[in-house]
């Protein structure tokens, strides 16, 4: 710790430069499949922003004199069995795929950090107590507990994402809670204890920040899975639900116009992967990056 | 060894019970009354007389402990109620589906365990030429293309296109190619990662370099010293991908109409027939326990450190 001060004071470097240039960011900026990855998320961003400018119609705008026309100049994708342009459902798509990636992820990684936080804090009957209801969770098949909360909730998108939320919280607690157990015997916690800071202060300002690093390696890789599930649940009928533009739903009922409408399926379809493509691909690049074994 | 599976299998029953106590908890968390909740459409024009009197003979009308422990004990007698769409026992229900998607996952699993590990050992064993790069990436992408679209564009090809396959439904061993592949194609990226990480570790170690010095030609080492070693975290991630694949089996047997235990907790979950999401959840469950509590004995018949650990 004493280290690092030392360094800050004597470079004269701003801390955008020294975190530019902190070994990991230098690591990760080698990784070409990183670089990929981040390229790819940015230009998800940009496209789930700028969607009612890049989109050439509205994405529920009906043309039903050019239903199910495949890919052409007016529509670059095709139009569906309303007459909708693809292309700029897909571009729509982006949106819902960004959210139902990030809500659960989030809300996950909030309730399973602050739990982990407390069975690693605490330990005792409070530990096993967590962990053991944490054993049971993942004694389901995700898609399964994920179908199960749908099942009890109804179907709707609100209910798909807190069933997604629900299934990704025993991996970010334990994760948390391994953590925060190799944490609490650190000699800065220890003198933080001893300079009377309490448990609230201890956990939050001194336990909390060094699961920052493995926490966002496992959320990204986690945004990719929930972008998975959710086009899943959707596929199934049982996530976002029509009209909104999803790329899970659109394939959901591009499937009944094969194999004549074979562009129904493709470009949602790929879509989807590209996407979670990128969030693994910039997952495994923060892993290596932060965690450079090999 | 006895004395392990003992322990394994006591080790279970927390589990199975927080299980079933989830399940079972599933009538109380869904929206509204519980008897309206277990009823679903029937209870439409009931008298709340009527709906008092099935709330009684559903006994759920009593306190939470006992209606857990009349649960419970009508799991355990594979009484699970009935479908509120068929009115038949759900237990049969379910069970008359489980063979369907146990050949899915269990073909998808062998597809998997050959493909994936295979592409492991070779990416391992060529690390850093094209072969590995080939294989790395075909693993990427096996890992990020939902298993429902790769179902579809393979019964897009290879059936309605080629015509080579039946594109959907139940039957011979041909029915079964594609969906199994589908299944199987996101387990052998996972199963190849693994494989391909363990097998370059256990390249480095001791005994690996020793064999070699005494004179072990090259295929001896890799097969005999090192494949066996780096088989051992390739098991564990076997038996944690059968949960990915009963996953994955529920979104392919809607693609491929197959008849199975997916596609049933799918329709029920539409209908709303509760009953019936209980006993397919519950069931998958299970079967998903005793998968990895076979994989868990078999990984330790393997090593004898996890046995005297």
């Amino acid at each position: 710790m004493a280290d690092a001060t030392l360094v800050e004071t004597r470079s004269a470097r701003g801390p955008m430069s020294r975190f530019l240039n902190a070994p990991a960011a230098r690591r990760f900026r080698r990784n070409r499949g990183a670089v990929i990855g981040l390229a790819l998320v940015a230009l998800l961003v940009v496209v789930a922003v700028l969607a009612p400018v890049l989109a050439p119609y509205a994405p529920d705008a009906q043309d039903l004199r050019a239903r199910l026309r495949p890919p052409s100049r007016a529509h670059l994708f095709g139009t569906d069995e309303f007459g909708r342009d693809i292309l700029s459902r897909v571009l729509y798509g982006a949106r819902i795929s960004l959210f139902t990636g990030l809500v659960p992820v989030i809300s996950g990684l909030v309730v399973g950090t602050s739990l982990g936080l407390l069975a690693g804090f605490y330990r005792g009957w409070v530990d096993d107590l967590l962990m053991r209801v944490m054993d049971v969770l993942l004694a389901f098949p995700s898609l399964l507990l994920a179908l199960a909360v749908v099942g009890t909730l109804g179907p709707g998108l609100g209910n798909a994402v807190i069933a997604v939320a629900i299934v990704s919280v025993p991996g970010y607690a334990r994760l948390a809670r391994s953590v925060v157990i190799a944490a609490r015997e650190e000699e800065f916690v220890h003198a933080a204890r001893s300079l009377g800071a309490h448990d609230v202060r201890l956990m939050v300002k001194h336990v909390l920040p060094t699961t920052i690093g493995p926490m966002t390696v496992q959320a990204t890789l986690g945004i990719g899975f929930a972008i998975l599930s959710m086009a899943g649940l959707s596929f199934l009928g049982l996530g976002v639900q029509p009209p909104t533009a999803d790329w899970g739903e659109m394939l959901s009922r591009g499937r009944r116009y094969l194999p004549d409408s074979s562009w129904l399926l493709l470009y949602p379809g790929a879509a989807i992967s590209l996407t979670v493509l990128a969030f693994n691909l910039l997952g495994d690049g923060l892993r290596d990056a932060f965690d450079p074994r090999e | 060894m006895l004395t392990y599976v003992l322990k394994r299998v006591a080790g279970l029953v927390p589990v199975m019970l927080g299980v079933i106590f989830l399940v079972f908890c599933m009538v109380w968390l869904a929206p509204g009354d519980p008897v309206l909740a277990l009823l679903g459409e029937s209870a439409q024009g009931m008298s709340s007389a009527q709906v008092e009197e099935l709330r009684r003979a559903y006994g759920l009308d009593r306190g939470f402990a006992e209606q857990f422990a009349r649960y419970l004990t009508g799991v355990l007698r594979l009484d699970l109620g009935d479908s509120l769409r068929s009115s038949q026992p759900v237990s049969s229900e379910v069970l008359s589906r489980f063979p369907a998607t146990l050949a899915l996952a269990g073909s998808a699993m062998l597809i998997a365990i050959v493909v994936g590990g295979s592409f492991g050992v070779l990416a391992a064993v060529y690390r850093g030429t094209w072969v590995d790069s080939v294989a790395i990436v075909v693993a990427l992408l096996g890992v990020s293309v939902p298993v429902f679209w790769s179902g579809l564009v393979l019964m897009l090809v290879f059936a309605l296109q080629l015509g080579w396959l039946p594109a959907s439904g139940f039957g011979g061993w041909r029915h079964l190619i594609m969906p199994a592949a589908a299944v199987g194609f996101s387990s052998a990226a996972f199963i190849a990662r693994v494989t391909r990480a363990s097998l370059i570790e256990t390249l480095r170690q001791d005994y690996v370099r020793t064999a070699r010095a005494k004179g072990v030609r090259e295929r001896g080492v890799r097969i005999k010293h090192a494949l066996k070693n780096a088989m051992l975290p390739v098991v564990t991630v076997v038996g944690l991908q059968f949960g990915g694949l009963l996953g994955g089996a529920v979104l392919t047997e809607t693609v491929f109409a197959w008849p199975g235990v997916g596609r049933l907790l799918v329709d029920a979950i539409r209908t709303r027939d509760l009953p019936l999401v209980q006993g397919s959840v519950l069931l998958v469950a299970v079967a998903f326990i005793l998968v990895n509590l076979l994989v868990d004995l078999s990984y330790a018949a393997l090593n004898p450190k996890v046995r005297y650990g």
